[in-house]
C-alpha cells in the first residue's frame, strides 16, 4: 500500500491534469487548476524539512569542527538573523520599504548575488578559448561559424563592417559580403534547424517520461523498497 | 436724419453681415466640430469565444461615421454592459478611435449580458446605440482547436503502449551505446580508485521540471554503483521536495545494491533555490572536497558553465545532460560527455535495462518519424498553397 496509493494518486492527478489540456469547462479545469495550486501547501512542507536538513548538517559540522565549520558557522548565522528579523522584528510585510529584510537584501544579497554572475564572465571567456581551438574540420567550422556570428552581432562588428565595405572605392559586389546578413543565416536556418530537432527530441522524451509516470511504469521516485 | 449719416451708421451692421456669411476657415470648422459628440457606432454584434471555460465575449461593431481616423471628433468607444435591457449599465472598458473589435474577459459563465457601444471625444459622449443581446458565455466540454494536439498525443501513447507490450512478450527493442551513460560507470570508478566522492548536480528546477524527475531517477542508479563501490556521494539539492526524493533515490539505491549500512543521510543536502547560492554551494564542495566525478543532469540555466568551467579547472570526470537547448554548448565545452536533449530521458531506460522502459523509447522514436513525415507533408503542402494541415495544426 505503501507505493500503490501515491500511484493511484500520480495516476489520477495526472489524468485530470492532462484532461484539463482539452477540456475547457469548468468541470475539469477547476479541479485541474486547484490541484496544480495545492502543489504550493506541499512545497511550503517541504521547505520545513530543507531547513531542518540544512540546520542539521551544518550544525553537526560545527559541532564536530569540521575543515569548514567556520562557513558553516557564517550561514547558519546568516540564516538565523534573516529569519529572526522576518519573522519576529519587522513589522511591515517581507522587502517593504524601511524593513531589516529589506536592507539584508539590498545590501548583502544583491551584492553577492551581482558578484557570482559578474564571474560568468570570466568563465564565458576561458571556455570560448577552449571551444574554438582548431583542431579538427568541425572544430574549424564551428570557429568560423562562431567568428561570423559574433562579429555580425555585436556594435564593434557593426562599425567595423561600415568603415569597410561602404568604402567608396570598394567595387559593387564586394559590398554584398558584409557579415551581417551571413550571421542572419547562420541563426536563421543551420543554428534553428538543430535548435528545433533537439526540442522535438526532448518533447518527446518529456512525453514518454510523464506517460510512464502516470502509468505507474516509472516508479522509482518512489522509493526502492515497499 | 441725413442719407450720408444714415449710411455711417449702417456700415458696421453691413461688414458684421458680411463677416457672419463669408466661409469660415478650415481650423474654425475643426474647432467646431470636435465640439459636437461623436455619431454613434452602429452594428453592435457579439458572439461567445469558443473554446473557452464560458469566460470571454467577442464584441465587434461598425464605426463612428464622424470615427474617420483624423484626430478631433472621436477619441474612443466606452464598452457596457448590463444583465437587463434597460441597465443599469456599467463601463467594461474602453477602447481607443478606430477600434472595431473587444473581447470581454470578465464575463460570468452562464449569465445573461446585453451590451451597447458609445463614442466619445472632446464634444462629449454620444447616446449609445441600441442594445446588442441576451449574449451568454457558455462553457465548452472540448476544445476543438486542439484535435491535432489530441491526435498526435493518442498516436505517441498507443505507440509507445505496444511497443512496451512488444517489449514485454520478449522482443526487446535494439538501444544503441549512450557513451554518456557509460561514462558514468567509469567516473564512478574513477573516484573509487582516487578514493575521492562523486558529485552527483539534478539540476536547479523543481520537481515539475520533468528533467529534474529523469535526473532523480537516474540519481537512484548512480547512488547504487556508488554504493557498490563503497565510494562516498555528495548531492546538494536546490528545492526540498526534490531534496525529499533526492534521500529517498540514494537510500532505495543503496538498498538495491544490498549496503544500506552504507547510507550517509547528509550525502543528500538541501542547498537553496537562489542561483547563484546554489552555484556558491557546489563549487565550494569542488574546490574543497574535490570529488573525482561531477555529474550534471536535470535542468540548468545561466550556472551551467560557472559550474562546468569550476568543475573542469578541478580536473575531474565531468558528464553533463540536460534538454535546455542553450546550455548544451556549456556543457559540451567544459565536460567530458554530454547527453544532449532526449537522451537525458533515455537514461533511466538505458541505466536500468527494464523491459517496459525501453519499448517506451522505441516507441517514441516511431513518433519522431511520424513527425518527420507530418513536416515533410506540411512543406509540400504549404509549398503548393494548401493550408489546410497548417490550419488544422494551429491552436487556441
Amino acid at each position: 500500500m505503501k507505493r500503490e496509493i501515491p500511484l493511484f494518486l500520480t495516476a489520477v492527478i495526472g489524468a485530470i491534469v492532462l484532461a484539463g489540456f482539452f477540456v475547457p469547462h469548468p468541470y475539469v479545469s477547476v479541479p485541474a487548476d486547484y490541484l496544480q495550486r495545492c502543489a504550493v501547501i506541499v512545497v511550503a512542507f517541504g521547505y520545513a524539512l530543507g531547513g531542518a536538513n540544512l540546520v542539521q548538517v551544518n550544525l553537526e559540522g560545527i559541532l564536530r569542527r569540521h575543515p569548514d565549520w567556520p562557513y558553516k558557522l557564517v550561514l547558519l548565522a546568516g540564516m538565523g538573523v534573516t529569519l529572526v528579523f522576518g519573522l519576529f522584528v519587522d513589522r511591515a510585510k517581507f522587502q517593504d520599504p524601511g524593513t531589516v529584510s529589506l536592507w539584508i537584501y539590498d545590501h548583502v544579497y544583491v551584492p553577492m548575488n551581482s558578484t557570482m554572475f559578474a564571474l560568468l564572465a570570466l568563465f564565458i571567456a576561458s571556455a570560448a578559448f577552449r571551444a574554438f581551438r582548431v583542431r579538427s574540420a568541425e572544430a574549424a567550422l564551428l570557429a568560423v561559424s562562431a567568428l561570423v556570428v559574433m562579429i555580425g552581432r555585436v556594435p564593434l562588428g557593426d562599425a567595423v563592417m561600415a568603415g569597410v565595405f561602404d568604402h567608396p572605392g570598394l567595387p559593387e559586389w564586394m559590398r554584398h559580403l558584409r557579415l551581417e546578413p551571413l550571421q542572419q543565416w547562420i541563426m536563421d536556418w543551420p543554428q534553428n534547424a538543430a535548435k528545433r530537432a533537439i526540442l522535438i527530441g526532448a518533447a518527446m522524451g518529456v512525453m514518454a517520461t510523464g506517460l510512464r509516470v502516470i502509468l505507474g511504469i516509472e516508479r522509482s521516485y518512489l522509493g526502492g523498497s515497499d | 436724419m441725413p442719407l450720408a449719416a444714415s449710411v455711417r451708421r449702417l456700415v458696421p451692421f453691413a461688414l458684421l453681415l458680411v463677416v457672419l456669411a463669408s466661409p469660415a476657415p478650415a481650423a474654425a470648422v475643426a474647432s467646431a466640430d470636435s465640439l459636437r459628440a461623436p455619431a454613434p457606432p452602429t452594428g453592435l454584434l457579439y458572439a461567445d469565444v469558443p473554446n473557452d471555460a464560458g469566460h470571454a465575449m467577442s464584441l465587434t461593431w461598425t464605426l463612428s461615421p464622424d470615427d474617420t481616423g483624423r484626430a478631433g471628433v472621436v477619441s474612443g468607444y466606452f464598452l457596457e454592459r448590463a444583465t437587463t435591457p434597460g441597465g443599469p449599465w456599467a463601463i467594461v472598458d474602453s477602447v481607443e478611435s478606430g477600434t472595431r473589435a473587444f473581447t470581454d474577459l470578465t464575463v460570468q459563465r452562464e449569465v445573461t449580458y446585453f451590451y451597447r457601444v458609445a463614442a466619445f471625444g472632446p464634444g462629449g459622449t454620444t447616446r449609445a446605440g441600441a442594445a446588442a443581446g441576451p449574449a451568454i458565455g457558455r462553457a465548452t466540454w472540448f476544445n476543438v482547436s486542439r484535435v491535432s494536439v489530441l491526435v498526435f498525443l493518442l498516436a505517441f501513447f498507443l505507440l509507445v503502449l505496444y511497443y512496451m507490450y512488444m517489449a514485454q512478450t520478449g522482443r526487446k527493442p535494439f538501444v544503441r551505446r549512450l557513451a554518456g551513460i557509460d561514462a558514468i560507470e567509469e567516473a564512478i570508478g574513477r573516484a573509487t580508485e582516487m578514493g575521492r566522492p562523486v558529485l552527483y548536480v539534478p539540476g536547479i528546477q523543481d520537481i515539475d521540471e520533468i528533467q529534474t524527475v529523469a535526473g532523480l531517477v537516474i540519481l537512484e542508479s548512480v547512488a547504487k554503483m556508488t554504493a557498490r563501490y563503497d565510494t562516498p556521494l555528495r548531492v546538494p539539492v536546490s528545492y526540498p521536495i526534490p531534496f525529499t526524493i533526492a534521500q529517498e533515490m540514494v537510500r532505495s539505491g543503496h538498498v538495491d545494491a544490498g549496503r544500506p549500512d552504507a547510507y550517509d543521510p547528509e550525502s543528500v543536502q538541501f542547498v537553496s533555490p537562489e542561483q547563484f547560492a546554489y552555484v556558491a554551494a557546489i563549487t565550494g564542495i569542488m574546490l574543497r572536497e574535490r570529488p573525482a566525478a561531477h555529474l550534471f543532469v536535470g535542468s540548468f540555466y545561466g550556472e551551467s558553465l560557472m559550474l562546468s568551467e569550476t568543475g573542469y579547472a578541478t580536473g575531474a570526470i565531468q558528464i553533463a545532460a540536460t534538454a535546455n537547448v542553450h546550455q548544451l554548448p556549456f556543457f559540451v565545452v567544459a565536460c567530458d560527455h554530454t547527453l544532449i536533449g532526449e537522451e537525458i530521458f533515455a537514461a533511466s531506460a538505458y541505466l536500468s535495462g527494464e523491459a517496459r522502459l525501453v519499448g517506451g523509447l522505441k516507441g517514441a522514436d516511431m513518433l519522431k518519424l511520424v513527425i518527420v513525415a507530418v513536416v515533410i507533408a506540411g512543406c509540400l503542402l504549404e509549398t503548393f498553397g494548401i493550408h489546410t494541415l497548417t490550419v488544422w495544426m494551429q491552436t487556441q
